[in-house]
């Protein structure tokens, strides 16, 4: 970013296991996104170094990089990113475009994905036709399709409201807890952040706490506790 | 392959998303290889019919005229003057030994009549060997012969467009009509042939022997010189045509008496060599037509570029995110390159149509003859997808060498 060097990081030493559900916290401008970057395999370290799964990804050229984002993480935004004009389902397919799987098995597996979501049977609609917790679920359901070792959401709540908030995180949590797969969560709301088993926060480019959360919320006891909505509110298609 | 599929599959979405300014992208394209089939179409017309016109007045045809004659240092024009003679026609077929044929021709236009009607058209003087020459062929009756042309005989053999006009039905065979009060008997009649390539009536004429044509229609004039003539017309042997035109110059040379410096005083041309210079004067403006119309599928090219960089300005989060999700440099260059060439591939058909109709539409409205060949079909075919490709290339690479984390971020 222009002729000034900005350490956006520095001297960050990070380990995050297997089956590890981490929030990282902080303001803008804390380095949380140059990290979510390095981490996600969009961006290299310019000095140090990032190991993801073994593979020391400061080596790799842009489609090897491409590569590792595309069978090892597994990408949510905060606007769910979702191409428009296009159904569910073509939406879950998108990773597999770029993979040399099998391609006869691609609208099986994207249903697969959509129904660990819960969206099966919305698979023909487009964006467009679906609410914004319903966009967020296909996206989930999109960065599930290859398999990743590594779920990263940047903000994956920001745009939803409170209850919505709660059933991602859910989903979240049931990913992490029945497929064993790392997520990693990028919030700046506390309550979002102690759906996870870990919390890093971040002030300056530097890692200033670290710490467990002893007792994480539990997504799926809280809804149930919550009153019964009606029907989730949807725009008119 | 799959691969390609699966962009096409891509790019044919994201044109159908933006119909409207697809077709008007398209358009550009359309009408840049409409404009080139079109235009080549006429050029390759134009030069057809003077294959056509080749073939019609015969191959290996030589015409011999009266050049220009220096008079104590004045020079007339070529043509102007009287330096040919009936002796010369007969000589050429005698001595040159790559001459077949050869025909003395004098021409002039006269009225003719018959009971009340008239008409005016041209007579030519010639002798037998002219309707070999020109492949003339008698629809009824006979020929004149060399012994008509030796006896001055007054006979005449009559083109449909004069039958037409002074004999109403009847059957002119026979029957007696008169040129300047000179009485001739009519001894056949001659296959049409219809119009030539600069529009002129080929069967509005009348045969005659040439002597007859002289002393009896075309007198007056130089009294003294019977001899002289208009022109002559000869069949060189096949392939022979160029040995055939030195021979006659040597042999006319030697019977005019001319001395080393001295300039000839006629001209030898060959039909055919007239006929690759008309040839080739097409062919240059054939050319100047299809390149022109080429510069309308640059500026159409020119508008797929400008529609691929906004849209792939448009795209660029869309670009980000195939990123993300593991699309390589060179699955984001082929969509867009695809995208690209797509339209420039569905334009150049589309063009295609529109410059064959183009060219029906010349040919029935202008009364051009048009030709529209399957190599320019496959050519502009192929040129479509070059200019696709050509200027795609640059807005697909700037897609391709997008930074992810950027595109993510654009708004």
């Amino acid at each position: 970013m222009g002729d000034n060097h900005v350490h956006a990081l520095r001297g960050i030493s990070l380990e995050i296991a297997r089956g590890d559900f981490v929030s990282i916290m902080g303001a803008s401008g804390s380095g949380k996104s140059t990290l979510m970057n390095i981490i996600g395999c969009l961006d290299k370290p310019s000095s140090g170094k990032y190991y993801l799964d073994g593979v020391d990804v400061g080596a790799l050229e842009r489609d090897e990089l491409a590569d590792i984002r595309n069978r090892k993480v597994g990408f949510v935004f905060q606007q769910f990113n979702l191409l428009a004009r296009t159904s569910a389902l073509e939406n879950v397919e998108l990773p597999l475009l770029y993979s040399d799987n099998d391609k006869s098995k691609f609208k099986e597996r994207a249903m697969q994905a959509l129904m660990a979501v819960g969206l099966a049977e919305r698979s023909d609609h487009h964006p467009s036709q679906l609410s914004g917790g319903q966009q967020q679920r296909v996206a989930i359901a999109r960065s599930l399709i290859n398999n990743p070792q590594l779920i990263l959401a940047d903000e994956p709540t920001g745009a939803l409201d409170s209850r919505t908030s709660i059933e991602i995180m859910g989903i979240f949590q049931k990913l992490n807890r029945e497929k064993g797969m790392s997520i990693v969560v990028v919030t700046h709301e506390p309550d979002i952040a102690h759906y996870s088993n870990r919390i890093l926060q971040f002030k300056d480019g530097h890692l200033m706490i670290d710490e467990a959360v002893t007792t994480p919320r539990n997504a799926e006891r809280e809804l149930a506790e919550m009153p019964e909505l009606e029907e989730e509110k949807e725009p008119v298609a | 392959m799959n691969k390609v599929f699966q962009s096409m599959r891509i790019a044919f979405r994201a044109l159908r998303v933006n119909k409207l300014r697809s077709a008007l992208t398209m358009l550009g394209i359309i009408i840049g290889v409409g404009a080139v089939i079109a235009m080549v179409s006429v050029g390759s017309g134009a030069t057809d019919r003077i294959h056509q016109q080749i073939a019609a007045i015969g191959s290996n045809v030589i015409i011999i005229q009266p050049g220009s004659q220096n008079t104590g240092g004045v020079k007339s024009g070529n043509g102007n003057s009287q330096t040919l003679t009936e002796e010369d026609a007969e000589a050429i077929p005698r001595e040159c030994p790559d001459v077949v044929y050869s025909t003395p021709i004098q021409q002039n236009q006269q009225q003719v009549v018959y009971g009340s009607n008239n008409w005016g058209t041209k007579i030519y003087g010639v002798s037998p060997d002219y309707m070999t020459i020109r492949d003339i062929r008698i629809e009824e009756g006979e020929p004149f012969t060399a012994d008509d042309v030796k006896s001055t005989n007054k006979v005449a053999l009559l083109g449909k467009t004069v039958v037409d006009n002074i004999f109403a039905g009847e059957d002119p065979i026979g029957k007696t009509i008169r040129v300047r009060k000179v009485p001739f008997t009519v001894i056949g009649t001659l296959v049409p042939k219809g119009q030539n390539s600069s529009g002129q009536d080929q069967d509005d004429m009348i045969l005659m022997p040439i002597t007859t044509a002289k002393k009896k229609v075309m007198g007056g004039g130089r009294q003294n010189n019977w001899q002289q003539i208009g022109q002559i017309m000869v069949q060189a042997r096949d392939g022979r045509n160029n040995n055939a035109m030195d021979e006659i110059e040597a042999l006319l040379r030697q019977r005019h008496r001319l001395q080393a410096t001295e300039d000839n005083d006629f001209q030898v041309r060959s039909l055919e060599e007239m006929a690759a210079a008309q040839e080739q004067a097409t062919q240059i403006m054939g050319l100047l037509l299809a390149s022109i119309a080429s510069v309308s599928l640059i500026v159409g090219g020119i508008g797929i570029m400008n529609i691929m960089l906004v849209s792939v300005t448009e795209r660029t989060k869309e670009i980000g995110l195939r990123q993300a999700v593991g699309a390589k440099t060179n699955d984001i260059l082929s969509q867009f390159l695809v995208e690209a060439v797509s339209l420039s591939l569905l334009g150049g058909c589309l063009g295609i149509g529109m410059g064959v109709l183009a060219s029906f539409g010349i040919s029935y409205f202008a009364g051009w003859t048009t030709l529209v060949s399957l190599p320019s079909i496959l050519a502009a075919f192929f040129f479509s997808a070059l200019v696709g490709v050509f200027f795609g290339f640059y807005p697909a690479r700037k897609a391709a060498l997008l930074d992810p984390i950027e595109a993510l971020r654009y708004e």
